[in-house]
């Protein structure tokens, strides 16, 4: 019965190991991909199957927004097969390898490596910067193209790989367009800054803070939480001593949420604004009636602006629902490997990447074409408001909306 | 003076909060020396089965401080069961193998739990239907809510509570004679399988309470929750003595009220080389330099009283 030890040395062990155990723990099931029945066809043609990988945290605080992209990709999957393409001669049946990264940038080289491992052709991913950059250098290495939906820090593009690709304008137009809209429109003078620490958000938050300091305005404060923080109310306390006039958050809507709340209930009156991250139908549930008001932008149109948009939207919706924020994007991630591999003719990455960097795409989210870089051209920003519970366009800058828009998709 | 009075008002609530938490840790060390990593889980468990009552009872008409009971009670009792079920299942199996087995056990259980809790509330972070108005007072301008006042004033009842169980009633004293030495109490007719039982249910509750009281003071539960607040608390038992009662409460407590002033004031401190990104190292610090003169915590003895 000597249970007296010196606690100290069992802590660290016992944390090291439960750390351990965390970093692990993968889920079992919803990862497998799920064959489309579209393409059990009868086959007299001789049939090849291409493996498309997609990555996001299908696991944690935003998994909800990693199972969109993943139904995004998913659907994109199914229509592809639905249309029997031919290459090489071949009927082709895509199969999605659904992998989750816990939006852990370790993890996300794993399974990095896992899908290069599988012999996937291209990958639709990953969901975070902070996960995309670090797996995008083992993609460069396999040769591997890949397309980030989500992936909005400028770094991820600029890394000279020929790999990498986005379908989404990234942060340096976001930021711009955050910070010059609370400056200008909001009149903001002080601003106070919040970022949680991810690539994202803090590369999001940097372009922010650059445009507010440009439009005149002083930053008052620069707070980090983390990405799976529940209570702001220390950092929020010592904002409300610098009284700013508008707060930006740097982050997801899983933490957006419940800091609303806080702002709130600490009474703060400052105007809430944030980034893509946080301008989800989530984060009004989150929330609740501390959202009114709040300032958001999305990197890309607003789903029912989208040029081809409409016939997604009611597709999705009845397959699995609210259309989170990405799950666009991650379609059109998959259509646009798809179509370099159908020009092409061959779904071996050797021979299609040339192609996906001259795509010329019309998608649901407008039209895909990509700078040297991988960047997407002409990216569009759009700043929402909620409103009532709702999102609503304040504006749109960029984008191939215009005269290809279709009306107004309903909720 | 308002932002420092704000920031301990932010953290006193916090500290409330782990230091339930860290009931539960302490309690189940301090009889049979098993650090339950799944405790965490059990907390979760607690916050997410008070969210179904509240829901399935929310369109029903009665008041709402009523369904908020009902909710509790219905989540208190599940975490008692589940205590119990970890208990007999997970660990009295491995009451005499080395210990390090149960602690893998405990970690085994604690992703276990959180799986299961994946698959029934799925991953979406689930908001938890306000039933107390939320009314905010103003004092020396710091603001605080009706949910902080009731979430400090039911955690110093509860600890008031079980400090009276254990010291003045029979199976509170057979939790201590089992702390001692489960052989002699065994040896006195202490049935220990119960006291240990008894040990694991009674955290259990304290967990199932504190998770209503996150749930409630968030107003958000999810289905990770559990492993971050239970890794603080544990922190916060360890920081009091892991093992001693009155050193998990002023454990919790301290940390709580670290933290909201390390992440206020660390900016400062440091002329802003250190961010409010760093405002847990303030917690760890104070862990690690209580650890280096007192091994066993701020309330730790080196043997005997340990519950």
């Amino acid at each position: 019965m000597n249970h007296v030890r010196i606690p100290g040395v069992l802590v660290v062990l016992a944390a090291s190991v439960a750390l351990i155990g965390c970093g692990k723990k993968e889920e079992p099931k919803a990862a497998a991909p799920a064959p489309a029945p579209a393409a059990a066809a009868p086959a007299p043609k001789p049939e090849m199957v291409v493996k498309i990988g997609h990555v996001a945290p299908l696991t944690g605080p935003i998994a909800h927004l990693g199972k969109d992209n993943e139904n995004g990709a998913r659907l994109a999957v199914e229509d592809a097969n639905a249309k029997k393409l031919e290459i090489d001669g071949k009927v082709v049946k895509f199969e999605l390898l659904g992998e989750d990264d816990q939006a852990d940038p370790k993890t996300g080289t794993v399974v990095a490596q896992k899908l290069v491992d599988a012999k996937v052709a291209g990958v639709v991913g990953h969901l975070n910067s902070g996960t995309t950059i670090p797996a995008s250098a083992i993609y460069n290495q396999a040769g591997l193209p890949q397309i980030s939906p989500s992936a909005t820090n400028p770094k991820y593009t600029q890394q000279g790989f020929n790999t990498t690709f986005r379908v989404m304008a990234n942060d340096i137009q976001q930021g711009s367009v955050v910070g010059s809209y609370a400056v200008k429109d909001m009149g903001a003078k002080k601003v106070a800054i919040i970022d949680d620490r991810t690539a994202y958000g803090q590369g999001l938050a940097d372009e922010v803070e650059k445009a507010a300091k440009a439009g005149g305005a002083t930053i008052v404060a620069r707070e980090f939480t983390n990405d799976k923080a529940t209570d702001f109310k220390a950092i929020l306390t010592k904002i409300k001593a610098k009284n700013p006039d508008v707060i930006f958050l740097g982050g997801m809507d899983a933490v957006g949420g419940p800091m609303l709340k806080q702002i709130k209930e600490l009474g703060i009156k400052a105007k809430f604004t944030t980034g893509d991250g946080g301008c989800s139908p989530e984060l009004i549930k989150l929330a609740g009636p501390a959202s009114e008001g709040v300032i958001c932008t999305q990197a890309g149109l607003p789903v029912d602006k989208l040029p081809n948009g409409q016939k997604f939207v009611e597709d999705f919706t009845k397959k699995y629902g609210q259309i989170q924020i990405y799950s666009p994007y991650s379609y059109d991630a998959v259509m646009v490997l798809v179509d370099a591999m159908k020009r092409a003719n061959s779904a071996d990455p050797v021979k299609y990447l040339p192609e996906v960097g001259k795509t010329s795409y019309d998608g649901v989210t407008g039209k895909v074409e990509f700078d040297e870089k991988g960047d997407i051209k002409n990216g569009a920003i759009t700043v929402f408001e909620i409103k009532d519970g709702k999102l609503v366009t304040l504006k749109s800058e960029g984008g191939t909306a215009g005269a290809a828009a279709a009306p107004e998709a309903k909720k | 003076m308002d932002t420092l009075l704000q920031q301990l008002i932010n953290g006193l609530t916090l500290g409330a909060v782990y230091a339930l938490v860290a009931l539960g840790y302490t309690m189940v060390y301090g009889i049979i020396g098993l650090i339950n990593f799944a405790h965490g889980e059990v907390v979760m468990i607690g916050t997410m089965v008070a969210f179904t009552v509240i829901v399935f009872l929310a369109g029903s008409g009665m008041p709402p401080l009523v369904i908020l009971g009902i909710g509790l009670l219905v989540a208190v009792a599940a975490c008692m069961v589940l205590g119990w079920a970890l208990e007999r299942i997970a660990y009295r199996p491995l009451r005499h193998a080395p210990r390090l087995t149960p602690l893998i056990t405990a970690i085994g259980m604690s992703i276990v739990l959180q799986n299961v809790a994946m698959i029934i509330w799925g991953r979406n972070y689930i908001t938890f239907p306000p039933m107390i108005h939320k009314e905010i007072y103003e004092l020396g301008g710091a603001s605080f809510t009706n949910v902080q006042v009731a979430i400090v004033c039911l955690a110093a009842l509860v600890m008031l509570g079980l400090t009276y169980l254990v010291q003045r009633t029979r199976i509170g004293m057979a939790m201590r004679a089992t702390a001692e030495n489960q052989q002699v109490a065994l040896l006195m007719g202490v049935d220990i399988n119960r006291v240990i039982a008894m040990a694991f249910v009674i955290g259990s509750a304290l967990g199932a309470l504190a998770g209503c009281m996150v749930g409630s003071y968030y107003e958000i539960a999810h289905y990770q929750m559990g492993f971050m607040l239970g890794l603080k608390a544990f922190t916060a038992a360890v920081l009091g003595g892991i093992g001693n009662m009155a050193g998990a409460m002023a454990g919790g407590l301290l940390l709580g009220v670290i933290e909201a002033l390390g992440a206020g004031y660390i900016g400062d401190l440091t002329g802003d080389f250190l961010g409010s990104h760093y405002q847990d190292i303030f917690a760890f610090i104070v862990l690690i330099i209580v650890l280096m003169f007192r091994p066993s915590g701020l309330f730790g003895e080196r043997t005997g009283d340990r519950a």
